[in-house]
């Protein structure tokens, strides 16, 4: 495919940008008077960029170094910003055990939920891709709650799926498992969530179908002729060529779970209840920011939060070496 | 530098698997696929297994559009699928609205909400995805770098100073503070998408145009937008479904009730009558799904048709 080999020279390292400019300059730029048309090139291309510029920088970039400056102030909209160096971020992990909670159950949610939901996915993927023919309905089928599960209307439908002589509550009893409602439960309420977020693995499913699909069938006979069996062809043949999709979905996947707020709003009233066991850390964020007016305290927490994603996508990117393969041309 | 190098690749090859695979799972035309014999009976587990967890997956649907015709009473009582006593007047005290507003007003908010966003996102994200793929201009490399990083930034981090700032602008209640940033492309997912498009389209016509003199705004207008048609329905098939769920931004800057949209309307219900009118909450929460659902049935049959389009790619 060529536009794979071009695509990644045009993305790629600088040297490979500069290759592509020799190389692919349009006609019209090697001709005389060359600067002054590469300098009409940037104008027009800086025109084009105007609204995105003017949003990076001015809804992006400035409000982020703005943030930074909070979280070292105590600020509460009324007042002007009072700087009192790091006492923020030392009071976050020495005297505020709701923030070690919160901390706690995101990091649960997110390090659990995710790879459960990318496994789901994943075997849903491999059933799907079994056959052609009936696989779009169901593939339509799953997909829908990705769409809306993030929505307020599924979160109380959600609730409602889970309380007490709800339908899961009576489809376990069937099997003389008497949990009761997950909902009041602070044991169970965090389990909820994560399958909630289990629900929707319609999109990362799409997904991995896509990518098993480009998988050539010859290397699971040449497999099968070597006598691998089932299990050894999906771990000598389908990990190594999923890998790169799979990065991409465990990254995406990990991000966004750092992100949940709506569903667990809704389903603990915005308390983040029970025993504080829905109070994911953006909730956390929300309620000290706009609920108690610390708007520097919940900025130092909106950068631990930062910091943290940061942490796991440079573990991602360090790890991604040896275990994602990129084939050369893409087969 | 790290952002630039790793995810290219990775989102390079997503992408490339997803134009290569067409929509409806048939095979990649380079990927030549042998036809293997099933055994029957596989093929009834098959479509056992599958049709028992499509039944689990879309089961809360399926309950959430069934018990809008239960009676209120009925709730606590009847959770299970079909209503007893089916009835419409959850349909009639849902229309009638709540906090004195009418259902209509969420609705009509709700609407100017999404199309707003899907107008200004589709605009936005195409003109930077046009400089970004089709633009020769310095400072390209580090810029490109820069988006792809948003696309991985949590947002959580910015509504503090954001809130800040429209609130010293007076915006605080007023649509703008949902709007506005979708007119400067700030999801960084769509001018990705967009960028990955263009560059699939050939260069042929741009430099047939460009020697006939054509410039830069003419070649978008007149060669690149019809091209990538596709990519702008899908944006904004998601521009619209994602301001239609949107829950953290109206209620960060909606403040009236005459203001809201439907999922902070929704709140209401959930916060007031959680136990007393579960029959309204829950049917109001349909109401509010509908469009969406009918967005996805559609987008459905424009994935289907695609297909077709798909193949003149590459």
């Amino acid at each position: 495919m060529t536009t794979t080999s071009t695509r990644v020279i045009v993305t790629g390292q600088k040297s490979s940008r500069r290759a592509l400019l020799r190389r692919e300059r349009p006609e019209h730029l090697n001709r005389p008077g060359q600067k002054a048309r590469l300098r009409k090139e940037s104008l027009a291309g800086y025109a084009f960029l105007i609204p995105w510029l003017i949003g990076f920088l001015g809804l992006t970039i400035i409000p982020m170094a703005y943030s930074l400056y909070l979280s070292f102030t105590s600020y509460n909209i009324f007042q002007p910003p009072k700087w009192i160096g790091l006492d923020n971020y030392i009071r976050m992990f020495t005297d505020d055990p709701a923030f070690i909670q919160s901390a706690q159950i995101t990091l649960i949610y997110v390090l659990v939920g995710t790879p459960i939901t990318l496994i789901a996915a994943l075997l849903v993927a491999m059933l799907l891709n079994f056959r052609d023919k009936g696989a779009g309905f169901f593939r339509s089928s799953f997909y829908a709650p990705s769409l809306i599960g993030g929505s307020v209307s599924v979160a109380i439908v959600w609730r409602a799926m889970f309380a007490a002589d709800g339908p899961v509550d009576n489809g376990l009893s069937l099997f003389g498992i008497n949990l009761g409602g997950w909902v009041g439960n602070p044991d169970l309420v965090l389990p909820m969530m994560i399958l909630l977020s289990v629900w929707m693995f319609g999109a990362t499913m799409v997904i991995f179908l896509a990518g098993l699909k480009q998988i050539p069938k010859e290397l699971y006979e040449a497999a099968e002729m070597d006598g691998a069996g089932p299990f050894h062809r999906f771990r000598a043949v389908t990990i190594p060529l999923l890998s790169p999709v799979i990065f991409f979905n465990l990254l995406l996947g990990l991000i966004g779970a750092f992100q949940v707020f709506a569903s667990a709003y809704i389903i603990s009233n915005g308390s983040g209840g029970p025993a504080g066991m829905t109070n994911f850390i953006t909730l956390y964020l929300y309620k000290r920011g706009f609920s108690d007016g610390q708007m520097g305290y919940a900025s130092a927490i909106a950068w631990v939060l930062l910091i943290v994603v940061a942490i796991i996508a440079f573990i991602l990117f360090r790890t991604q070496r040896s275990w994602v393969h990129y084939s050369g041309d893409n087969r | 530098m790290t952002t630039a190098s790793f995810s290219e690749p990775a989102l390079a090859m997503v992408e490339n698997q997803l134009d290569g695979a067409d929509q409806n799972g048939a095979p990649a035309p380079g990927a030549p696929r042998r036809r293997v014999k099933r055994k029957t009976w596989q093929t009834v587990v098959w479509f056992v297994v599958l049709i028992a967890l499509t039944a689990v997956v879309l089961y809360p649907l399926v309950w959430l559009f069934l018990s809008t015709f239960k009676p209120n009473g009925e709730f606590g009582v009847n959770m299970g699928l079909l209503p007893n006593n089916p009835t419409l007047e959850n349909y009639a005290k849902v229309s009638e609205g709540i906090a004195g507003v009418p259902m209509a007003k969420f609705f009509l908010n709700s609407f100017i909400i999404a199309v707003g966003s899907v107008i200004g996102t589709v605009l936005s994200s195409a003109l930077a995805a046009y400089a970004f793929a089709r633009i020769q201009f310095k400072g390209l490399g580090i810029l490109f770098a820069a988006m792809i990083g948003t696309l991985l930034l949590p947002f959580h981090v910015l509504i503090i100073p954001q809130y800040i700032l429209f609130n010293n602008l007076g915006l605080v209640d007023t649509f703008i503070p949902l709007l506005l940033p979708k007119f400067l492309a700030t999801e960084a997912f769509f001018v990705f998408l967009l960028v990955q498009f263009i560059r699939q389209m050939p260069r042929d016509m741009d430099e047939a145009a460009r020697i006939d003199g054509a410039g830069h705004l003419r070649i978008f207008w007149s060669i690149i937008l019809p091209l990538i048609r596709p990519a702008l329905i899908t944006c904004a098939i998601f521009a619209f479904i994602w301001a239609w769920n949107d829950f953290l931004g109206p209620l960060l800057y909606l403040t009236s009730p005459e203001n809201y949209p439907l999922p902070i309307a929704l709140r209401l219900y959930n916060d007031q009558s959680s136990s007393s009118d579960f029959g309204a909450t829950v049917t109001a929460s349909f109401v509010a799904l509908l469009p969406v659902l009918l967005f996805f049935l559609v987008f459905q049959r424009f994935l289907v048709d695609g297909v077709a389009t798909q193949g003149l790619k590459g």
